[in-house]
């Protein structure tokens, strides 16, 4: 009786207390599936919301259901995407997210976006909406111009960060940077890199001066040398430092500011930019060199041979490292001896089409795992790559988190042994326990997946193109993958029976896509009906055979939400793009005429 | 300005046709030639965006290239094998890198056409008149004892001088300046005949003499080199 009435009187506040640290939005998402006192005392106290897919809920469900969030992250379109494999105008949309947020969450403070489609209007919104805003990042966005940046400058009093990284943002001019009010003195951090035009140098340097917390400070391709080296003598401080143009004369005044500027620099810990950087202004940077965790070289083509090897010597405390494959086999090399404490490493084409000769190879990698034990994250593109190297880098390096190797020719063999490269990568899935991220190239059979299925048992996210024979292959990712969040295919033989082989998988998963594979329309069909809680997307190029199809009357036109869609009876046509999700959205409303969702 | 037209009236001198293309590569069979390969390249690329940014429309079915859904479809060769969306590199980075070329029009005196080169492509001199040389196929480079380079059509023995306009307008040698300077200032080349370059030496120092000569007030009036070549 005692205990009863103990268990009764609970208090909330005490579990909303034990709530409290609870940060990943994972262990929030288990605790508020207990049983619905939790679930209510959860979803009120949460404050960070991470929506993987902004089309698995409705955007005003969401703000219903957590409106003391201060922080939203959200992302809209698919990875491949980022590829061209998505048409425009697929959608991604802002607005309805930030218009939702506006009705009832006016404390937002945070909001984060990667892949979505952001409009002025959208970020002029953003600014009139919330007054206590203080941190925006955008990722992969596109859709808005410098006058949308310009809106949140001037609108949001206590702007602390704006991160622009890798957007398609319109030039509509340097005014934006004007439109940081005088008494705004609140930024910490100002990433605009990516932009491509002219930036008014005064305004920066003056927003700047009266910024006493800025700690990261990126800068794009059209800030000279003269005054980044102003930039850096006002802040001493920065943290994260990106860099505009490096293009300096010998013995110009503005190359001797910058290295004095620099060498102030004592807290320097991230460098990045290097824009048309002269061999002589890379001089410039050794000071800071060896404080540095994380170095970008990956936009700078001209540092290679021995101009990178002298500067990479000098990093050892590097933990970070992204580079272009023209640093050669060599160049890794010198890093594997120089950089002990590296954790994750990118190497990016600098060439797309290996024509040239090879860059990277399968020495360089070895020779980073030989000499680097620490590395997790790995972001590997080569022209060449051999079973062998692939099983020593797994025994070398057990810890791997993130491994994605892509070798530019797709379905290349092993020259050493003209073998598929199933062993490589299964090595890397049997090795490596803790592989949540996986992205596999090359001639691969599969047996590879048969590896996948059976090893990877963490695997969250996997990306195969150009891979497989038969549909088993990725019935033993679907079977064997119990942590599989995110699978993406495209160039790949599988057909309906892979895709209906565990329709109930795709419940637990974030997404499916397929492209180029043997799908047709009767399988997805099947799939739509089995599971009416997945959004079964197919995006099809049937325009012309459609009016031809409805001249003839061999068609009709039959409504599906919003879309007009034909049916011709022909069920056996093949699905060239399939996008799966589960959602408690229901079908999109804002699918263009491209997207049919079954 | 009267240095355009100076310009475009040199260019009738060389080529009488106002004719200009983009490099075609001259290439030595299995010889890679940087510049050449490069502008293939390039161009491929440009070729694919074009395809994807036109999905939908039947204009772009005709235009695909076959191996763009080579699902099950035999091995492409790779330099060949434009595939939509691979390498996996977002758009952004490739237009990043893309963007650091900087063509110019290279003219040399007495061809019939203009021929124009990616100066990005090369790390330095050396690399730079090599490829002049296997560009225009007849000339060597020979290098003086004083540093001076000059390349030499061994047939008839003439020397050609390379000289580059700068932002300024002016004629320049070619070597003086830091590598990256030169990249950065140069808007044209042109391979001038040796004896040519002389004479015109000998002209501008005349020329200079006489008006400092003549003028009481500090007026010096120096000449750019392309208005001698009305």
């Amino acid at each position: 009786m005692k205990v009863q009435s103990a268990m009764f009187y609970f208090p909330e506040e005490v579990i909303e207390h034990i709530f409290s640290f609870l940060t990943h939005h994972h262990d929030r998402n288990t605790v508020s599936t207990v049983c619905k006192a939790w679930y209510k005392i959860e979803r009120l106290s949460r404050r960070e919301v991470f929506v993987g897919n902004c089309y698995a809920i409705r955007p005003d469900r969401a703000a219903a259901r957590f409106p003391g969030l201060w922080s939203l992250s959200l992302k809209g379109k698919p990875h491949f995407a980022d590829f061209d494999l998505v048409p425009p105008d697929w959608g991604g949309l802002a607005g309805p997210w930030i218009e939702a947020l506006a009705r009832s969450c006016p404390n937002l403070e945070e909001l984060r976006m990667k892949r979505m489609v952001v409009s002025d209007e959208n970020l002029e919104l953003l600014g009139h909406a919330f007054p206590k805003f203080k941190a925006l990042v955008l990722v992969s966005c596109e859709g808005f111009s410098t006058d949308g940046l310009a809106a949140v400058a001037r609108s949001c009093k206590s702007l602390r960060e704006l991160d622009l990284q890798e957007n398609e943002i319109e030039d509509r001019g340097p005014r934006w940077l004007n439109s940081f009010p005088d008494m705004c003195t609140s930024l910490v951090s100002l990433n605009f890199a990516c932009l491509k035009g002219e930036v008014n140098l005064k305004s920066l340097e003056r927003l700047v001066c009266r910024s006493p917390n800025l700690k990261c400070l990126r800068l794009n391709r059209a800030v000279p040398v003269e005054t980044l080296a102003k930039i850096i003598n006002q802040c001493p401080n920065l943290e994260d430092l990106g860099t505009g143009s490096l293009l300096a004369d010998q013995f110009s005044e503005a190359y001797v500011s910058l290295v004095c500027a620099l060498q102030k620099c004592k807290k320097l810990r991230s460098l990045s930019g290097f824009w048309d950087v002269s061999p002589l202004c890379l001089l410039a940077v050794y000071p800071v060199c060896a404080n540095l965790t994380g170095l970008n070289l990956s936009y700078a083509p001209t540092v290679q041979g021995q101009d990178f090897i002298n500067l990479i010597q000098h990093c050892v405390k590097l933990q970070r490292l992204w580079v272009l494959d023209s640093v050669g086999d060599k160049g890794l090399t010198v890093v594997a001896s120089a950089c002990k404490e590296l954790q994750e490493l990118r190497v990016f084409p600098s060439d797309l089409f290996a024509a040239g000769p090879a860059t990277v190879t399968e020495e360089g990698l070895v020779a980073i795992s030989t000499g680097c034990p620490k590395l997790n994250s790995l972001l590997y593109f080569c022209q060449s790559m051999t079973n062998s190297a692939l099983i020593t880098v797994s025994k070398n390096c057990p810890n791997f988190t993130r491994f994605r190797l892509a070798i530019l020719e797709p379905r290349k063999p092993d020259p050493a042994t003209n073998e598929p490269f199933d062993e490589g990568f299964g090595a890397v899935v049997k090795n490596c326990k803790n592989l949540r991220r996986f992205s596999i190239s090359g001639l691969l059979t599969d047996q590879v997946f048969y590896y996948i299925g059976k090893y990877a048992k963490a695997l969250e996210m996997l990306s195969i193109a150009f891979a497989g024979d038969t549909d088993q292959g990725m019935t033993y990712v679907l079977n064997g993958c119990k942590n599989l969040r995110k699978l993406e295919i495209r160039d790949c033989p599988f057909g309906d029976g892979a895709l209906l082989a565990d329709v109930t998988k795709y419940e637990t998963m974030r997404s499916l896509w397929m492209s180029s594979c043997d799908i047709s329309l009767r399988g997805c069909k099947a799939l739509a009906t089995k599971m009416p809680s997945l959004n079964v997307e197919i995006i099809n190029e049937w325009e012309a055979e459609m009016e031809e199809n409805l001249n003839n009357g061999v068609a009709e036109v039959i409504s599906n939400n919003n879309n007009k869609h034909f049916n011709n009876g022909n069920d056996d046509r093949k699905v060239e793009k399939l996008y799966v999700y589960r959602t408690v959205g229901g079908p999109r409303s804002d699918a263009p005429d491209f997207v049919w969702t079954l | 300005m009267s240095v355009e037209t100076e310009r475009s009236s040199t260019e009738s001198d060389v080529s009488g046709l106002d004719y200009e293309e983009t490099a075609l590569t001259l290439g030595i069979p299995g010889g890679a030639r940087v510049a050449g390969a490069e502008l293939e390249r390039k161009r491929g690329f440009s070729k694919t965006v074009d395809l994807t940014s036109r999905i939908g429309t039947s204009e772009d079915r005709s235009d695909e290239s076959p191996d763009t859904n080579t699902a099950g479809s035999a091995k492409a060769p790779a330099p060949k094998a434009r595939v939509v969306g691979w390498p996996p590199v977002r758009n952004y980075r490739k237009n990043a890198l893309k963007s650091s070329n900087k063509y110019v029009k290279v003219a040399v005196d007495g061809a019939p056409y203009l021929r124009k080169v990616d100066l990005e492509a090369y790390g330095g001199y050396e690399e730079l008149l090599s490829s002049l040389q296997e560009m225009f196929s007849c000339f060597t480079i020979r290098n003086y004892p004083n540093e001076e380079r000059k390349l030499v059509d061994p047939i008839h023995g003439t020397e050609y001088v390379p000289t580059y306009e700068d932002k300024d307008g002016d004629w320049m040698l070619v070597g003086d300046v830091p590598w990256k300077m030169f990249v950065d200032a140069c808007k044209r080349l042109r391979l001038m005949k040796s004896s040519e370059a002389t004479n015109l030496g000998l002209i501008l120092n005349y020329l200079i003499f006489e008006l400092k000569r003549r003028s009481s007030a500090c007026f010096i009036y120096v000449f750019p080199l392309s208005f001698l070549f009305v």
